[in-house]
């Protein structure tokens, strides 16, 4: 039984049982390494990718309850070479220490960012309190959601 | 059988080198002495790790373009040490930084450096390839300056892997070193770039791996996807210390999408073709009943479950001077509970047994151990394993890294040909992994009329925290296996560095010092390695300790630290951060407002940090809100400013979240935390609203490392502005709200 | 989340009040008289004792879950309260002169706790739940009136309350008063034990847990003789605590005590939607008060006969019969509530045992879904919300799974709309 869902604009035919979460599809059969296994429960955000531009943890997302809607992750949202605004700023603010959490980090962020492009701080925090770091990059991560922010509004480059 | 050796890879790719160990004395500095099977030290005289491998080609090879090669024991941790390491490399080779390859530990390639722990990787790797780089370069101009024939003073490097004679003419690095040897032992004076030359070292190359982080490239192990690679899952009972009843092999063999059904003793794994029919298969079989299969865990607090076990007694320190008479004294106990790691990501191990070689990708701390590991396990020579270090998420000690790489190398043992992926998944992390151990502090200090401290007697009960494996009895799997290997006793890791003794030495100059570690051998929990062993206590005990004296003393805390500190460095990032912070100016403006600092020498050796912070408290709730902190460090010259900051901030929140929401607890039975609703850790919500942190600058002055350094004063400061705001003293971390709010219900 | 909704069903709706204004109640109830300002009592004069006491008391009632926003200061007011009726914000009750009860006396708050009336004369709406807190002794209002004012004062003015056309007007409140508002005291009962009583009157008045827990009629009243038949609070069901409860053979006080003080119950249910920060604020009350609710609870959830559909468990053939769903179910569920789950092997309820499952009204089950459930004592997830995850469809297929797979209840009708319905009104 195939399954078809679309990945960043493109479609694919899955071969994968209906019950597989959508991370294990991302990350195994379209060979994606965006979405992170961190906790398999919903607690963590590592996974976080977005459907229908909601950011949404594919670890706990069956791909058979896909149907039509369109699945984004980080990859869809730039490259090495030519980063997305929110990649980039985190490149910017050296966002990072392991990195284990920073895709979740990006998309969730980004997600908040397509809704909201100018949010307060306060905004900011709470909008990414879902997912979890446990290097304590928190406070570069806000920086580069705001410097996102900052970039989008072309109040800096 | 054919084993793959570094001097067959290093023939094979042009370049032979002699790498024989022989002499059996022990380098007294692999990973911060925090375990592990340590290196011998060939070449005492040399610094970092050269001692333990003096041979410049075991650090550097140039290829024909001039290219360089840099390898390292160390490991990138997320600690961004692939960019610091190549800074320096790139530094002292005058070499722009993008000619510069790091290869970071593989048992095949790097020199054995020991654990990538302790905050000991710059001071370790940093300073061998910063040597080893100054001696190829040295050696480079000679040979250039042969080739041109002029005289040796009369060639520079310029920055772009040329040389220039003083007449013009230029020579490539690759050219040159065509005819070079670099199989020749260090020496230790080779020059070093000065200061005023630096191109690379002191500025913030942004790190080397954050693109590939950030765009999802494969940068972890867990990205790694191999030829016709297998999923596995262990399959175990809910926590440490049960044992699951699983149906007959031939039943579970006989499941859907079993490739194969791994049991050996009380060890089992299912592997499948797919992931997800893996995690379907555990699920199934984890259903099984389990039973108890050790003594019951203490439900008791700290102090009272650690003083109840026997205890070796080891003095640490035992100073005496005369002094006056105490005129006031303070007493005061502390705690700190049993932590988990908590990685973001659970442990990962991937394993490929290739004809004869059996190839191991690690995100261990210990890579060498790992191989050392799994050669025991395995009981196959050592030569036939290869160990290979690939990035994990952050680990901060002994998480499940180990016990996960000896699986993986078992299941792939009896898959001849295909390679295995074993992950753990977060409640197996939970349950098994090795926490940091809890601890308990009794102090009791006096002042005299003049408040100058003249006693100070201190007590410290711990479990080791040094119980890295370097034999099959130190994984988990080696205790289930049959027959199984003993878990090995726990032993102290001797001062100057310590474990639970870590930091119970104050730095501060006092004239009448008692200082004893209870060493309590027996283990009422699994215990290993946490991100600054019992350095975070200590510091927190005598941070805690010297704001009551000052508060005794009626003087300000700061001023009875440097009434009380010799140590120039101490004294300076404790000014520094002062001023940045505006101390002397502090002022309470509102009720449950306070200040607080903390400072420490991690180790009495490392970095020198000192951090000071402003909270303020929401009265009902108990909620602690840091509204600005600010540190000072000093881990002697700088590489990456920007890296060090990032360190250090990540290490205040870190602590934060120790100090006031962490516990692993159990029922008696079983581990309590199994998710992050059992383990909370601090969110966005409550991370402090301003950091800031100031590197001192200490150009020539040896590295110092710096991953560790903030735990203990992050925590202290914590507590002391606590105290400041409300009159409270909290000596039991986690200080959670709910011990906040119910402490000050009626202020 | 959270609040009680009292306010719920809050004022009255129009024509009730037309109607009861249709009456002619004169204006002599409407009138009450201005109290005195005073100036805001200085901490230092405030006993500890009573701060203590007035502590506990105030946990018992819940005021900083009204009375707080959302990551607003505690106890500052300005939480939005949706009602039948429209919008309400509740009010700043930090010390503040200006704008909280700062220079109210503790006259004017005891009349304000029991007769819903404010300093300054003004009919307060009965979203503050003065029916329940008229029950209370003053010698225990007092205590939570030196509690607050013992807090730190805040200035923040709540926004006026977006309410249907004509009640904004409060004389109307008067006549409301007249219908629902019961003074007298609750005597105690010699036959049954201290515990209870203390119980009865902690529930009853300061817990005032017939606020959600009993059904409302149209003007938002409490409905007589219907008490703790179950209610509607914030969009999710408030369980009866009667003999009507789908659990109440399995409640005792233990259960009902490790629920109250810790949010979650062993084979029953974790607290959810707004029941989660009353047992958050459960949390820090003492054991013994604790323990006298669970006493005085699980007598009324044993009182009086209904019969209920028995037996629950029993898997059935569910993974025959909804094959789709059982594998929706193993890949968005199965991490948690497969029996082998970590979580269901350590004490958080199984899916066979919540209360939410077995309910005759699919409306908790569906929010817990859609929302979530926050771990009340700390802003940790218990379970993640799948709201964006699932659509109307999916999410009513797979709880028509769990039901039949995991009790023996019989199936909700039209779950598709029910979920479809609570989705939009979640979105409001
Ligand atoms: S992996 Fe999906 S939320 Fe943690
Ligand atoms: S950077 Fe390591 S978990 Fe966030």
């Amino acid at each position: 039984m195939t399954i078809s869902i679309t990945v960043n604009g493109a479609k694919h035919e899955i071969g994968s049982d209906p019950d597989t979460p959508l991370l294990y599809v991302l990350r195994d059969d379209l060979e994606l390494n965006g979405a992170k296994f961190g906790c398999g429960l919903g607690q963590c955000g590592a996974c976080t990718v977005h459907i229908d531009g909601k950011a949404v943890f594919s670890c706990i997302t069956p791909v058979g309850a896909i149907g039509d809607r369109s699945i984004r992750t980080l990859e869809g949202l730039g490259s090495v070479d030519a980063p997305g605004i929110v990649q980039k700023a985190f490149q910017d603010e050296q966002a990072a220490q392991c990195g284990y959490c920073i895709a979740g980090m990006i998309m969730r962020a980004q997600a908040l960012l397509e809704k909201i492009p100018d949010p307060t701080d306060e905004q900011i925090r709470e909008h990414m309190q879902p997912n979890l770091c446990r290097c304590g990059t928190h406070a570069r991560i806000l920086h580069a959601v705001r410097r996102a922010s900052d970039v989008m509004a072309g109040v800096i480059r | 059988m054919n084993p793959i050796t570094r001097r067959s890879f290093l023939a094979a790719s042009g370049i032979a080198v002699a790498f024989a160990m022989t002499r059996p004395a022990r380098a007294q500095l692999a990973g911060g002495g925090e375990g592990g099977a340590e290196p011998v030290a060939l070449a005492p005289a040399l610094p970092g790790s050269l001692k333990s491998s003096p041979y410049l080609d075991s650090w550097i090879l140039l290829d024909q373009s001039g290219r360089a090669t840099v390898f390292s024991g160390k490991a990138e941790l997320g600690q961004g040490i692939r960019t610091a390491l190549t800074q320096v490399a790139a530094e002292e080779l005058d070499l722009p930084p993008a000619d510069v390859d790091l290869v970071t530990v593989d048992t095949l390639r790097t020199p054995d450096e020991g654990l990538t722990a302790g905050s000991h990787s710059m001071q370790d790797s940093g300073t061998a390839i910063r040597n080893a780089a100054a001696n190829v370069r040295m050696l480079l101009l000679r040979q250039a300056a042969a080739i041109l024939m002029v005289g040796e003073g009369d060639v520079t490097s310029m920055g772009d892997g040329t040389i220039r004679a003083s007449d013009g003419r230029r020579i490539g690095y690759g050219e040159t070193a065509s005819a070079l040897s670099m199989r020749v032992e260090a020496v230790p004076d080779a020059p070093l770039r000065r200061k005023s030359q630096f191109r690379t070292m002191g500025t913030n190359l942004p790190r080397l791996d954050i693109p590939a982080k950030t765009t999802g490239g494969a940068a972890f192990i867990h990205d790694m996807r191999l030829p016709g690679m297998l999923h596995a899952r262990v399959v175990r009972g809910p926590s440490e210390g049960t044992r699951l009843a699983l149906p007959p092999d031939s039943e579970i063999e006989a499941m859907d999408g079993v490739v194969k059904f791994v049991r050996n003793g009380n060890f089992a794994a299912v592997v499948a073709e797919r992931e997800w029919n893996a995690v379907k298969l555990m699920r199934r079989l984890q259903a099984s009943p389990y039973e108890l299969a050790r003594s019951p865990f203490p439900t008791g607090g700290v102090a009272e479950t650690l003083k109840a076990l026997p205890a070796r007694d080891i003095v640490i320190l035992d100073a005496s001077k005369p002094t006056a008479d105490p005129r006031r004294s303070v007493r005061k106990s502390f705690t700190r509970h049993w932590i988990s790691h908590g990685s973001i990501g659970p442990s990962c191990a991937l394993a490929w047994l290739q004809d004869d070689l059996l190839t191991i990708w690690t995100h261990s701390q210990g890579t060498f151990d790992v191989r050392r590991v799994a050669a025991d396990l395995l009981k196959r020579p050592i030569e036939t394993i290869r160990a290979i270090h690939v990035e994990g998420a952050g680990c901060y000690g002994q998480n499940g890294a180990d016990d996960v790489a000896a699986e993986a190398a078992l299941i792939a043992a009896s898959l001849p040909g295909r390679p295995v992926r074993l992950q753990w998944m977060r409640e197996q992390e939970f349950g098994w992994e090795p926490l940091g151990p809890g601890m308990a502090t009794e102090v009791d200090a006096a002042l005299d009329g003049d408040n100058r401290i003249v006693r100070w007697n201190y007590d410290v009960w711990s479990n080791p925290h040094n119980n890295r494996p370097v034999g099959a009895g130190g994984v988990l799997v080696g205790n289930e296996v049959v027959p199984s290997f003993p878990v090995p006793e726990g032993k102290p890791i001797p001062m100057p560095e310590g474990d639970g003794s870590r930091n119970s030495n104050p730095l501060y100059d006092l004239p009448n010092m008692n200082v004893v570690y209870h060493f309590i051998k027996d283990m009422p929990i699994r215990v290993s390695a946490l991100r600054s062993l019992g350095a975070h206590l200590n510091v927190f005990s005598i941070e805690s300790m010297f704001d009551e004296l000052a508060l005794t003393a009626g003087i300000d805390p700061l001023d009875l630290r440097l009434n009380h500190m010799a140590d120039d460095r101490a004294r300076q990032v404790m000014l520094t951060a002062a001023d940045a912070f505006g101390w002397r100016k502090r002022k309470k403006a509102a009720q449950l407002q306070g200040f607080g600092m903390g400072f420490a020498r991690y180790k009495n050796l490392g970095a020198y940090c000192a951090i000071f912070m402003e909270v303020r408290i929401e009265r009902d709730t108990g909620r602690v809100i840091v509204r600005r902190v600010q540190a000072a460090v000093d881990c002697g010259e700088v590489v990456s400013p920007n890296g060090i900051e990032n360190q250090v901030e990540g290490a205040i929140i870190q602590s934060l979240s120790w100090c006031t929401r962490e516990a692993a607890a159990t029922d008696g039975t079983l581990r309590k935390n199994f998710d992050w609703s059992t383990y909370p850790i601090l969110r966005f919500r409550d991370v402090p609203e301003h950091i800031d942190v100031i590197v001192e600058d200490q150009p020539g002055k040896p590295f110092l490392g710096v991953a560790e350094c903030g735990q203990g004063p992050a925590s202290a400061a914590l507590a002391n502005a606590l105290a400041d705001a409300t009159g409270v003293r909290f000596t039991d971390m986690p200080i959670t709200a709910e011990v906040v709010r119910s402490a000050i219900v009626t202020l | 989340m959270g609040a009680t909704n009292r306010k719920l069903l809050a004022g009255a709706t129009l024509f009730g009040l037309a109607t009861v204004v249709g009456l002619g109640i004169a204006g002599w109830i409407v009138y009450e008289p201005e109290i005195p300002r005073i100036k805001p009592p200085d901490r230092a004069s405030l006993s500890p004792a009573l701060i203590r006491r007035g502590e506990q008391l105030a946990a018992v009632g819940d005021c900083i879950v009204c009375h707080t926003a959302d990551n607003g200061p505690a106890l500052a007011g300005s939480r939005a309260l949706a009602t039948p009726f429209g919008t309400l914000y509740s009010n700043n009750i930090t010390p503040d002169p200006d704008s909280g009860i700062g220079n109210w006396s503790a006259d004017a708050f005891r009349r304000a706790m029991k007769q819903g009336v404010a300093r300054d004369g003004s009919h307060l709406y009965p979203a503050l739940p003065y029916e329940h807190f008229s029950r209370v002794t003053d010698d225990d209002l007092d205590a939570v009136y030196a509690f607050l004012m013992s807090r730190d004062p805040v200035k923040k003015t709540a926004p006026p309350n977006e309410l249907m056309p004509g009640l904004g007007f409060r004389p109307l409140l008067a006549g409301w008063k007249l219908l629902f508002l019961r003074t007298a005291a609750t005597a105690s009962n010699p036959s049954e034990s201290p515990e209870w009583n203390r119980g009865r009157y902690l529930v009853d008045g300061l817990a005032h847990c017939g606020g959600c827990h009993a059904p409302r009629n149209i003007l938002g009243g409490e409905e007589w003789g219907k008490h703790f038949a179950g209610g509607v609070a914030e969009g999710w069901n408030a369980p009866p605590l009667d003999a009507s409860n789908v659990s109440s053979e399995r409640w005792n006080t233990e259960t009902l005590y490790e629920y109250l003080k810790t949010g979650t119950a062993r084979g029953h249910s974790s607290a959810a939607g707004p029941m989660g920060p009353v047992t958050e604020g459960l949390s820090r009350l003492n054991d013994d008060d604790v323990r006298s609710i669970a006493t005085y609870i699980d007598s009324t959830m044993h009182a009086g006969t209904v019969t209920r559909p028995a037996g629950r468990r029993v898997a059935g053939d569910a993974v025959q019969s909804h094959p789709a769903t059982s594998t929706l179910f193993e890949g968005a569920c199965g991490g948690c509530h497969e029996p082998a789950a970590p979580m269901a092997s350590r004490g958080r309820p199984l899916l066979s045992d919540t209360s939410d499952v077995n309910a005759p009204d699919p409306r908790n089950a569906i929010q817990a879904v859609l929302q979530g459930i926050k771990d009340p004592t700390s802003d940790a997830p218990f379970m993640p919300p799948f709201t964006d995850n699932l659509t109307d469809e999916q999410v009513a297929d797979l709880l028509a799974y769990a039901r039949s797979r995991f009790t023996s209840q019989s199936p909700w009708p039209h779950l598709a709309n029910t979920v479809r319905d609570i989705r939009k009104e979640n979105a409001r």
